[in-house]
């Protein structure tokens, strides 16, 4: 597979702040790639520097194995879909298309016959004489993106183009733009904070925490096989639970919630600086009235606090007996579990093998986090 | 009945504030040019309807040559305000941080607090055969005797474009400041260079706030008399000169009001003129 986008040891200071750190990576031709991570966390200084906005401190960016190097942002062969898509408001849908091709010196026929193509192929067709302020939230969106892609780009970066959007068009959009990679075959490059967006549409996910990626991998390894807590924390629905990690005669690990209440784990651990730990169980992993005879298996009594109904995405909140530890189970959709009622007592449990651990970080994701 | 006189006290309010403008707008612009439009056409003993006031304008060239002079010159004033004007409201507006953007205001509206008389004799000083240049240039022996830089055309249009620079700052600025800067880089990524960025995004962007702007500097060099009197040498007559000399000079307020008139006639027609020419519409510039 060829490379598209190699990236070496990237550095990008303000001052003394550090927003992009040491980053190494690349990406494979043709492929989505997604960059995931919290506001702040530097995402989007990396995509301006690979567009040529903003200078690196150190290390270096190579696009199709040409060093961009001192490239200005007009000379290269990447194109960025601003986060407010930045359509130029005093020409109309065609102009906006042909505003790229016509610096590279086209003209004449072979600019309205791309254009045209391109409309049809974002599926606008016959909207060129639209004016930017007639289109829709979506429907701007499509010629943001018809504005670069027009210009065979190498590669595409995506500045959280669908973070301005309403959710059900979020949702549509997030389909469009995947089938539209296919189709077109560009590499993108896409920002965003929504880890939903990034599962959805990329190839690989990298997770990008303080200037640095966290774990650069598929979406269904980041989903099942977190490298750290802060990627089972930010990937996907989990439920974190603070606990002391103990071992018993036999090697076999317990942890011990700080909450009340000891489970089993089936992995084992070195215990180095300290056994203060968080482990996380997905709310899909944890089942309601488990037959399970395996002598780990975690099982408890657990009191029903409330029933978060939310069609095919409905949860339990319950407490574990003896606890006050919160968890969220998740409601299969065979409506087998309609008697529940809140205030109910259950029978919960879960495989060992399901949970996993992660030395206690201080770190929060977001403020207001407890 | 209630929503009655509800309306009522609104109408009332209204007129409050209505009347005083209303009074303003009649009794000191409307009656005076209603005056001077009915004395425009009468003859010089001041007696009887004709139009040989209107009629001397185009029958003696030195009239009409004066006027397109005047109004060729301020076009000229005007372009070159507009060029310097563009890249001082680009720097406030883009370049300079915020801290910076209010003493850069301050800069360019204090000498606008000085009457234009003082701002004009400042660039006297500055010009004149025993000022401050000349004294400097003879000085570092660059001249071996001092050279007269004022009265000529050049120190007129220098004198002119100064006075008028703040009234097309200010309205680009207005407009320049909600450019979204991802707009410019948005085009800068798309492949444009320095100068297509101006042409195709920025100025067209602008487009509104430099017609106002252009429309106010016009006038107001066109209506000038101050500068074009003091800088300007003895051929550099200006239109606004022939109105003084007609009602001050000569005493011929009717001659001196129809040429009033025709310069406000003239100048709105350029303007219509110039705005057609960019397809510009009215409303749009004026808000």
């Amino acid at each position: 597979m060829q490379v598209a986008l190699s990236v070496k040891d990237l550095t990008k200071k303000f001052g003394d702040f550090t927003a992009v750190n040491n980053l190494t990576f690349d990406v494979e031709d043709g492929k989505f790639f997604s960059i995931l991570g919290p506001s702040g966390c530097g995402k989007t200084t990396l995509l301006r520097m690979i567009a040529g906005f903003y200078q690196p401190t150190g290390g270096s960016i190579a696009i199709q194995n040409k060093d961009m190097l001192g490239i200005e942002p007009n000379k290269r062969p990447v194109n960025l879909v601003f986060q407010h898509l930045a359509l130029f408001p005093m020409m109309n849908v065609y102009e906006n298309i042909a505003f790229g091709l016509k610096r590279k010196g086209e003209r004449g026929n072979a600019v309205e016959r791309k254009v045209n193509d391109m409309l049809e192929r974002v599926g606008l067709p016959g909207s060129g004489s639209k004016k930017v302020s007639q289109l829709s939230g979506g429907q701007k969106q499509r010629v943001a993106i018809a504005r670069c892609l027009v210009l065979e780009p190498s590669v595409l970066l995506l500045d959280e183009p669908l973070g301005a959007l309403d959710a059900k068009l979020r949702e549509h959009m997030k389909v469009e733009l995947k089938k539209l990679q296919v189709k077109v075959g560009t590499t993108f490059i896409y920002i965003t904070h929504d880890q939903s967006e990034a599962m959805v549409m990329s190839d690989h996910v990298a997770v990008m925490n303080s200037g640095k990626f966290e774990q650069l991998d598929t979406p269904q390894n980041l989903y099942s096989n977190p490298s750290s807590s802060f990627v089972a924390q930010f990937v996907g629905n989990n439920n974190k639970f603070a606990v002391d990690l103990k071992k018993n005669e036999s090697g076999q690990f317990f942890a011990s919630s700080k909450n009340g209440g000891l489970y089993s784990l089936s992995d084992s651990f070195k215990l180095q600086n300290s056994d203060s730990f968080d482990m996380f169980i997905r709310p899909e992993a944890i089942i309601i009235n488990p037959n399970n005879t395996k002598s780990t298996f975690n099982s408890m009594n657990a009191d029903v606090k409330a029933i978060l109904f939310d069609g095919g995405n409905s949860r339990l909140l319950v407490t574990p007996e003896k606890s006050d530890q919160e968890i969220i189970v998740a409601l299969p959709q065979n409506r087998q579990f309609d008697h529940i009622k809140a205030k109910d007592s259950i029978k919960i449990g879960w495989d060992p093998e399901a949970a996993v651990c992660f030395e206690k970080s201080e770190e929060k994701i977001y403020e207001d986090e407890i | 009945m209630k929503m009655k006189s509800k309306t009522q006290k609104i109408r009332w309010s209204f007129f409050i504030f209505f009347i005083p403008v209303a009074l303003w707008l009649f009794l000191l612009i409307v009656l005076p040019h209603l005056e001077l439009l009915r004395i425009s056409f009468l003859g010089s003993g001041g007696k009887g309807f004709t139009l040989d006031n209107y009629k001397a304008f185009f029958t003696e060239p030195i009239y009409w040559l004066t006027f397109v002079r005047t109004a060729l010159y301020s076009i000229f004033v005007t372009m070159i305000v507009l060029v310097v004007s563009l890249p001082v409201a680009f720097y406030i507006t883009k370049i300079s941080s915020i801290r910076a953007q209010g003493l850069l205001m301050i800069l360019i509206l204090v000498p606008f607090w000085v009457s234009e008389l003082i701002r004009v004799y400042g660039w006297m000083i500055l010009l004149r055969e025993s000022g401050v240049i000349n004294v400097f240039l003879v000085k570092i022996g660059l001249f071996k005797e001092p050279i007269e830089l004022l009265y000529n055309d050049v120190s007129m249009i220098m004198g002119l474009v100064y006075t008028s620079m703040l009234f097309m700052i200010v309205p680009i600025i207005g407009v320049m400041g909600s450019l979204d800067d991802s707009l410019i880089e948005a085009a800068h990524d798309l492949g444009a260079k320095r100068l297509a960025i101006w042409k195709e995004i920025i100025i067209p962007y602008c487009m509104p706030g430099i017609m106002s702007g252009s429309i106010i500097v016009f006038m107001l060099v066109l209506g000038s008399y101050l500068t074009p009197k003091l800088m300007g040498g003895k051929n550099s007559l200006w239109f606004t000169e022939q109105i003084y000399n007609q009602i001050i000079v000569y005493f011929n307020w009717n001659q001196g009001s129809a040429f009033g008139f025709l310069l406000l006639l003239l100048s709105s027609m350029i303007i219509w003129v110039a705005l057609k020419l960019t397809k510009q519409d009215f409303t749009k510039v004026i808000k």
